[in-house]
């Protein structure tokens, strides 16, 4: 079932091809009626899957025998987190973009590919197609940022392919090398993930592979020191896009660091558990350090997500089931709030006002001209701040009790972190909201801003809840999450393999 | 009976502000009188918990106890004792009067009103809530109204005060929760109460220890953790430094709910928290704990008497007032080594901490209402050079404002007395030099008190002021609230300590060990 997450994402870019040029209107219909049809299948596969502490087989039917490649796509209930977090986002995604006049059907077209490509890499259990569908989420998100983006949008676009192919290859190296040792240890040839993770690699193997895959999934996850795509590609794309690209392309990283990675060496991710987590932690406090001067509301959003993806990495660097299961829950809540934090800067703002620059919008009292802009974003601002009642608190309140385990030292200075994010996110809502600054004279209200619209206030409603329902009543996804790293497959990841 | 009252307690003011803000700024009169109507049920339910509370007990009553992230260790736990009890109906007592006292406030004015029974609810359940994430869900809600409250409505360097504010109470709360984090880690538990008895079976250093290293540091580490949260909530000097900006630039009505209840935030968290839950890390760094409030106290009053504006001294002096309480506190941590009948002087020294929280939070509040309706008068102005024999026009406002200002100073017979009485009676014994050094607080406390009249309704009057109304009617009834209380405990203190009694004896047989 949940397999047609992917397929009615490609026949919806098949049928938006198919539209005429100038249906622009029937292209959003078709778009968000896939988003929606997508959405709900991954809720009802989801709520089927009665034991989501184990890898429930969709579909496994041989695809190169030679090599042991299997189109075999599968979901355990981290699988179903994030399939989940896609649907909800691609919805999101096509509200906010709902105002999109240029080209509208292929810009449609080229957001239901890489929605597809999503669905693809988290349902993925054999590691070439985990691997197919990775590299296929690469085009659509060059062409949405260089067409459709803003401020220098062809190099945001290709610094971030550049960066997503480094990685790849990184990974592709890393992979190749892991079917070799398994061929010659096994016997035969396989690149089933489940049966990848049964062999144990050779201590030195891993401990030079796991650095290598790890990394390049980090790229896309936003690892420091190789983050430097995401500002940049953030602030470049479409709102969209941003809302993508944050809300679930990044976690396609994590995602492949925790799933390939991490469970393929487990040992390898031992040896390198403290450096993982001294960059994580880097990243937090470099990337909250640099939203904190910014001078272009986008960039904010764009460094926290760096930011709160340090929490991600940190809670994987801990390999303790409570840091693990903040991370994936950490996805998750990041996922939600920084595609509501793009969605009010690029659509509710910039869309209006076309600029992003601090020192204008403090001068356009939008707190009182955009109310429910303000208010969302105040309510968006604390969710990312970690305040309690919001996803992001459980998800950190898991990842620091993990971390606390292991590296005291620093999960203090991830608090460190957690302060300067409270200092940007308000920062951010002073001046750009309810900014005391002098109006001066001239900036009147001659063109009075459009008024916020229902497929805004929709999206943004819809964030908001799922934001709070996760805050409120984690457990709903920590039965998925917390089940599956007590399965097999996370078994010596979590208690300690060869080492 | 078997309600959930505490929940509906919370509950009314929560769904009340969206209701509130619900209404559109058009309708003002009925956003007003909704919030009005939705105070006053709170109040009411408070009088009701404290009809049905059985004082004689010093368990937690009305207890509700759900399960809601097994996994966590989180569960939905709330209850109140004769300590929380006290701070729900402080709340239920301020909060109406605060907005009575905002009525003229037109801007935005269903924002407002929602934003402040949003802060109510905060209030009502971080003095109810006993599991961690649940309490602290609560402490944290608190912190958004405020700061709008601050940042929206404020005077003219609201914006650097209101960050400032929020700021210094997240740091605090960062580490709070840090240490809660280790602590749940360590035990398993994110039960105040649980962990109380723990502490008290001295396991949760050792757990800690086990669970993250660094031996007795990290016990140490981790209650330095916390205090800060605690403290700049309070604030304990060196971190008060938010206050005065904060107080000063909020709106005098909300400034009474700053000073009046949430001030008392941080009290009842080294009541509720601190000290069950670190006994053993309070003794070790006693001795500076005590320098600490003594500073507070004294350093406080000495800035009271420099200030010139007159919610600056109201202000610096809210600090003194609490770091009574702190002194207390930390005074009954000790081990009271030849102290004869350390139990009596404890419970007095803790009986007075709770009258002196609940009295600073009716006195406080009455004399920044006070403040406001003169403030009202002036036009904005609050200097204390800036009136000057005013006695002689506005005399009912004199006489009233006069006996807020003598509760605040402890005059006898008047609710501040009794309080501070208690707590000088019961630390004497405990840690004589400590009270003795304090008692230089409350001497500056009389003098900057006795200035601000002598310079604000004596001496010549100044000409600027000859038409300045008297109280109307509705202000008389206002205030009359407020001065009837600080009557009627000061003469009848045991209407509170008849509560909290039974409370004190358990908190002070939880000490000893």
């Amino acid at each position: 079932m949940l397999a047609w997450t992917i397929y009615i994402s490609f026949i919806g870019v098949l049928v938006l091809m198919l539209l005429p040029r100038e249906a622009a209107r029937a292209a959003r219909i078709i778009a968000l009626l896939t988003a929606i049809a997508g959405c709900a299948v991954a809720f009802v596969g989801a709520m089927q899957q009665a034991n989501p502490g184990e890898v429930i087989t969709i579909v496994k039917v041989p695809w190169i025998p030679s090599l042991g490649a299997n189109y075999f796509l599968a979901a355990d209930g981290i699988s179903l987190v994030l399939v989940v977090l896609t649907g909800l986002a691609a919805i999101a995604g096509i509200l906010f973009s709902w105002n999109i006049e240029k080209r509208t059907k292929e810009f449609f077209a080229y957001y239901l590919a890489l929605i597809g490509g999503v669905y693809g890499v988290f349902l993925s259990f054999d590691v070439l197609l985990l691997f197919v569908f990775y590299e296929l989420t690469i085009i659509p998100k060059y062409f949405l940022i260089a067409r459709w983006g803003s401020t220098r949008k062809e190099y945001g676009a290709m610094k971030l392919a550049l960066y997503s192919f480094v990685g790849s290859h990184l990974v592709l190296i890393g992979l190749i090398a892991a079917w070799v040792v398994a061929r010659a240890q096994t016997g035969h040839a396989t690149l089933d993930l489940m049966e990848l993770s049964k062999v144990s690699f050779p201590l030195g193997f891993q401990h030079w592979v796991f650095p290598l895959v790890f990394v390049g999934f980090g790229i896309l996850a936003g690892l420091w020191p190789f983050h430097t795509w995401a500002p940049t590609g953030h602030v470049a794309a479409p709102t969209a896009g941003s809302m993508l690209l944050a809300g679930v392309v990044m976690k396609l990283g994590a995602y492949g660091c925790l799933r390939v990675a991490m469970v393929l060496f487990p040992d390898g991710a031992r040896m390198w558990q403290g450096e993982i987590a001294a960059l994580a932690v880097i990243g937090i406090i470099y990337g909250a350090g640099v939203a904190l001067v910014q001078k272009d509301f986008k960039f904010v959003i764009g460094y926290s997500s760096v930011s709160h993806m340090g929490f991600v990495l940190l809670g994987l660097a801990t390999l303790n089931t409570i840091g693990l299961s903040g991370a994936v829950l950490q996805m998750f809540s990041h996922g939600i709030i920084a595609g509501l934090l793009f969605a009010v800067v690029g659509r509710m703002v910039y869309d209006r006002t076309h600029t992003r620059d601090f020192n204008d919008l403090q001068t356009m009292q939008l707190g009182k001209l955009l109310p429910f802009a303000g208010v969302t974003f105040v309510l968006a601002g604390v969710a990312s701040m970690g305040l309690p009642g919001f996803s992001g608190f459980v998800a950190e309140l898991q990842v620091l009790m993990g971390a606390w385990k292991v590296f005291p030292k620093t999960t203090m200075l991830a608090g460190v972190g957690i302060v300067a994010g409270v200092a940007y996110t308000l920062r951010a809502v002073q001046k750009a909201f309810y900014s005391d600054a002098v109006v001066p004279e001239k900036s009147g209200h001659d063109h009075p801003l459009e008024p916020i619209s229902m497929p805004e206030r929709i999206g943004a409603v819809m964030l908001i809840t799922a934001s709070l329902v996760i805050g409120l009543f984690p457990g709903l996804l920590l039965n998925w999450i917390q089940p599956c790293l007590n399965s097999p497959l996370f078994e010596r990841l979590l208690k300690g393999g060869l080492l | 009976m078997n309600l959930p009252w505490l929940t509906i307690l919370i509950l009314v003011p929560l769904f009340g502000g969206i209701i509130v803000a619900g209404v559109g700024a058009e309708q003002r009169r009925l956003a007003r009188g909704l919030t009005l109507a939705f105070s006053l049920v709170g109040l009411t339910g408070a009088l009701c918990l404290w009809q049905h509370f059985n004082a004689a007990s010093g368990e937690l009553q009305f207890v509700e106890r759900h399960d809601w992230v097994p996994s966590l260790g989180i569960q939905y736990f709330l209850g109140v004792d004769g300590l929380g009890l006290l701070m729900v109906m402080l709340t239920a007592i301020v909060v109406p009067l605060s907005i009575l006292a905002s009525w003229r406030i037109d801007d935005r004015a269903h924002i407002y009103d929602a934003l402040v029974l949003w802060l109510q609810a905060g209030l009502f359940g971080t003095f109810t809530a006993l599991n961690f994430f649940h309490w602290f869900l609560f402490w944290e809600l608190v912190l958004i109204p405020a700061f709008f409250l601050i940042k929206l409505w404020g005077g003219p360097k609201r914006g650097p005060a209101a960050t400032q504010f929020f700021i210094y109470t997240m740091v605090g709360s960062v580490t709070l929760l840090l240490s809660f984090l280790a602590i749940r880690l360590a035990t398993g538990s994110f039960d105040f109460i649980e962990l109380a008895n723990m502490a008290k079976r001295g396991e949760i250093t050792a757990k800690l220890g086990d669970a993250i290293g660094w031996q007795s540091h990290i016990g140490l580490l981790v209650f330095f953790g916390a205090f800060l949260g605690f403290a700049v909530k309070v604030p304990v000097v060196p971190f008060h430094t938010w206050l005065p900006g904060a107080y000063t630039e909020a709106p005098s009505p909300v400034t009474m709910l700053l000073t009046g209840v949430m001030s008392k935030m941080g009290v009842y968290g080294f009541l509720r928290i601190l000290l069950p839950i670190f006994p053993e890390q309070m003794r070790l760094v006693l001795t500076p704990l005590m320098w600490l409030a003594v500073l507070t106290i004294v350093l406080s009053a000495c800035t009271a008497f420099a200030q010139r504006d007159l919610k600056r001294i109201l202000a610096y002096s809210s600090i003194n007032h609490l770091g009574y309480c702190l002194l207390a506190l930390f005074a009954v941590t000790g081990a009271a080594a030849g102290v004869n009948q350390p139990e009596l002087q404890k419970a007095a020294a803790l009986d007075g901490v709770l009258l002196q929280m609940f009295n600073h939070g009716l006195t406080a509040s009455s004399l920044f209402l006070f403040v406001w309706l003169i403030e009202k008068r002036s036009g904005g102005l609050r200097g204390l050079e800036d009136f000057g024999g005013i006695r002689k026009i506005v005399p009912v406002f004199t006489g009233l404002m006069g006996i807020a200002l003598f509760s605040s100073l402890g005059l006898p017979g008047l609710n501040g007395f009794v309080g501070e009485f208690l707590i000088f009676k019961g630390v004497f014994p405990l840690a004589p030099w400590a009270a003795a050094l304090s008692t230089i607080g409350l001497l500056v406390t009389a003098v900057f008190l006795l200035t601000l009249i002598q310079r604000v309704f004596c001496g010549p009057l100044n000409g600027r002021w000859a038409q300045m109304p008297d109280l109307t009617r509705r202000e008389r009834l206002l205030v009359a609230v407020p001065i009837v209380l600080m009557f009627v405990l000061g003469i009848w203190p045991q209407l509170v300590l008849g509560t909290v009694d039974a409370t004190v004896v358990k908190m002070v047989q939880q000490l000893n060990f």
